[in-house]
């Protein structure tokens, strides 16, 4: 059984082991080494790093590179005896925090690299692909990137058409296609990349094409690169197109096993997304503080604005999406650091819940400061321009998350399908069919099914405690409902999948609140009072927002919504965009 | 130092530091320690460690003392001087120093003590690959027993006295009544 909170959400279940209590996973030596690097780190951001200047030139200044490299922080997991700094997730996590609070420009450049470049290398690399790349990976003398996408292979990945040969020797595969949009494309001597090769099936001999994994080096030749593009924002990172050209690629550079190499991409991804929950933590952090800044200064109306409702209401929310974003991507760090395999439904909330958390964060600082917000000067639009690609890149959050509700939706079939099996042979199950029946019982009493969270919540947060139980029945009752009504067509019903992963979103975001103020309130931390206010007021308004949803879920009304939607996306489409025509009539 | 002192030789084993010495002073004795038996502690190191170039700062910035750099080369009998440019041709050092209205270049032998004056040197980052390896790197403790120093302090502090508090002072609103308070004090 998963112990995954998420997945057990689906099920109706609590599944407190990974989320209660908030984990602490760094060794007082860890924590201490962190100590030393947050510092140096930090300065380089603000002495060295030019944000302003790496955006208007369009690519991360040399001196800074030069630094960054000096620095250390292209190989920050690398391990030791491979010359990188061999860092946890955790420790990791904190130093991309102070990148994506300064630069995400630069965050890509490195995240591009290291997250995702050359994370194939330390998750299915052979010691032997290890040693030869990971110490010039390290110090940044040759940079990696990643190729999956291509022109006609986006969201769907499983689509590419890149393909790699084997040659009839054996020793060597041939590449040949194009991927566009990679980052780093331009700069990069190493790629992952993602081809279509053919693998025999060894129990029925039937030969298939299946995606594998290669490390390419552009050294072998027939590698070349587009002129950089030019972008909305993160435009300090090089973005170019990658094409492959009869490239002989030696068979010991594939990269994990023979057509494997969907799930390597995934896993490589899966593995990443905390990293990014972290940058955006990191960013909001740095604009609540220049929001803050002005609304504390600004007089208009006699008063300074932070005094006004409007400005307060901005100013709190801009804090719980901050806080429910870090206590997200550190959550998930810590599970991962302590070997939890089952992560990739939270890592895929924290993704899609920090990219718009940061959007909204800086749109709001913007909208604080008002003109002085929309001009350059102000250091504020570029973060925005920048943040805009979060919500694409690295799996689209809508993506994300159909990922997030069809995950859910399929470790609850099966516990479903082993319930039916179950009921075929009752004597032998009844222990497990008892305890089923009786959570039914009361959760169509209206009583609950009995799950508490007074063991692990800290009493002072009761009331937001007793929410979630009660939103995790409710959503475990509407996913079985939905499951039993659409069966496997469920994965059609694009409508009832977006709305039942908001409520997974919102569920995971309260269980990670409580579980960190519970931290706070329980080791008396100066700022638990403050921490307690924000989990109280996050919890109280997903928990409406989500029952609302679910609970109209089923409706006529909600049905007729989508149906109304989907005649509206049609005729647009059929008219090539607006349908009415002007109010003038002209 | 106040600050925690091995983590601050940590950095300096960071920034490229071999090794590092931690001479522990107890509590009681930190309180009444100065430049004195600060100095006499580095010139005993220098001696037992064999050095031939011992640099210091000029002075803290919490006391402003300025003299632990000339104390220790006087225990040591060799030359103390204030540096902002230092060149070292194996045996001989040029050392350039800020003085009133220009520079001094001075040579001097081997072994020396210098004290680094304000521009002397922008401190490199520590990187984090050095940062990891100077976890590695060792910090020899000792006492200040240990290199047969006396800690006991020669100075005692007869009083202490805060500044004179300024008095309040007052608003007036009009001339007359700023010439009418000046007359009362007898000021005009």
């Amino acid at each position: 059984e998963s112990k995954s909170f998420a997945m057990g959400m689906f099920q109706g279940r609590i599944s407190t082991e990974q989320v209660f209590p908030y984990p602490s996973v760094l060794t007082e030596e860890q924590a201490q080494f962190l100590k030393q690097l947050v510092g140096p780190v930090s300065r380089f951001f603000q002495e060295v790093n030019d944000p302003a200047a790496n955006d208007s030139l369009e690519q991360v200044e040399d001196r800074t590179l030069q630094g960054l490299k000096e620095l250390g922080a292209f190989g920050l997991q690398i391990p030791p005896e491979l010359g990188g700094l061999g860092l946890s997730n955790t420790q990791y996590a904190r130093l991309v925090e102070i990148v994506g609070m300064h630069d995400l420009g630069v965050g890509i450049t490195l995240g591009a690299h290291q997250s995702i470049g050359f994370k194939g290398l330390l998750l299915y690399g052979t010691p032997q692909q290890k040693e030869k790349y990971l110490p010039r990976l390290a110090t940044g003398e040759t940079i990696a990137a990643f190729c999956l996408t291509e022109p006609a292979s986006g969201s769907d990945a499983a689509s590419i058409r890149t393909t790699a040969r084997p040659s009839p020797c054996g020793s060597y595969y041939t590449l040949d296609g194009g991927k566009i949009w990679i980052s780093n494309g331009g700069l990069a001597d190493l790629f992952t990349v993602f081809a279509k090769t053919p693998v025999k099936d060894e129990a029925t001999g039937e030969v298939k094409e299946k995606i594998t994994a290669f490390i390419v080096e552009r050294a072998f030749g027939g590698v070349t690169h587009g002129p950089p593009e030019k972008k909305m924002g993160i435009k300090a990172s090089n973005t170019a197109e990658v094409h492959f050209e009869g490239v002989r690629v030696p068979t010991e550079n594939v990269l994990g096993p023979l057509g494997a190499g969907f799930k390597v991409a995934m896993n490589i991804l899966n593995n990443g997304r905390f990293g990014m929950a972290a940058a955006m933590a990191g960013t909001m952090r740095g604009i609540l503080g220049k929001a803050v800044e002005y609304a504390a200064n600004r007089t208009q109306f006699g008063d300074k604005i932070h005094n006004f409702g409007t400005i307060q209401e901005k100013l709190a929310r801009m804090a719980m999406l901050h806080y429910v974003t870090e206590s997200m991507a550190y959550m998930i760090s810590a599970n991962m650091d302590q070997g939890a395999t089952d992560f990739q439904t939270e890592a895929a909330i924290s993704k899609i819940f920090g990219s718009e958390a940061a959007w909204m964060v800086t749109d709001e600082c913007i909208q604080i400061m008002g003109g002085m917000g929309f001009m350059k000067e102000a250091g504020v639009e570029r973060v925005m321009r920048d943040l805009r690609v979060f919500r694409i890149f690295e799996g689209t959050n809508d993506i994300l998350r159909l990922f997030v509700a069809l995950n859910g939706f399929q470790s609850a079939g099966n516990r479903l399908r082993v319930l039916q099996r179950a009921l075929k042979t009752p004597l032998g199950n009844a222990a497990l069919l008892s305890r089923e029946a009786a959570s039914r019982l009361r959760r169509t009493a209206g009583l609950g099914s009995g799950l508490t969270l007074k063991d692990v919540v800290h009493p002072d947060l009761d009331p937001s405690a007793k929410q979630l139980v009660h939103a995790v029945d409710l959503f475990g009752a509407t996913v079985e409902g939905q499951l039993l009504k659409y069966g496997k067509k469920i994965i059609d019903e694009q409508f009832v999948l977006m709305r039942v992963a908001d409520a997974a979103i919102d569920l995971y975001t309260m269980a990670v609140l409580l579980s960190r103020a519970s931290r706070s309130l329980a080791q008396s931390h100066p700022t638990a009072q403050h921490e307690k206010l924000l989990c109280e007021t996050w919890c109280d308004e997903a928990y409406k927002r989500l029952s609302t949803s679910l609970s109209t879920l089923n409706t006529d009304g909600a049905r007729q919504t989508f149906r109304n939607l989907r005649g509206i996306s049609r005729a647009v489409v059929e008219n090539g965009g607006v349908v009415s025509p002007n109010p003038l009539g002209f | 130092s106040s600050a925690p002192p091995q983590e601050t030789i940590r950095t300096a084993l960071a920034m490229g530091a071999d090794r590092g010495v931690h001479v522990e002073i107890p509590a009681p004795e930190y309180e009444t320690i100065g430049p004195f038996q600060v100095a006499k502690i580095l010139a005993a190191l220098a001696k037992k460690e064999g050095v031939s170039l011992v640099l210091l700062g000029k002075q803290a910035i919490d006391d402003d003392c300025n003299q632990t750099g000339q104390m220790t080369a006087a225990g040591l009998a060799l030359q103390g001087t204030f540096a902002s440019e230092l060149t070292l041709e194996g045996q001989q050092l040029t050392v350039e120093r800020e003085i009133d209205g220009g520079l001094e270049s001075i040579r001097l032998k081997l072994p020396a003590v210098v004290t680094a004056d304000l521009r002397l040197n922008e401190p490199r980052y520590a990187t984090l690959p050095n940062i990891m390896k100077a976890k590695k790197k060792k910090i020899e403790v000792l006492k200040a027993s240990d290199l047969g120093v006396d800690l006991t302090s020669r100075l005692s502090v007869q009083s202490v006295q805060e500044p004179s508090q300024r008095q309040a002072g007052l608003k007036v609103e009009t001339v007359e009544d700023l010439v009418g308070k000046l007359k009362e004090r007898g000021l005009i």
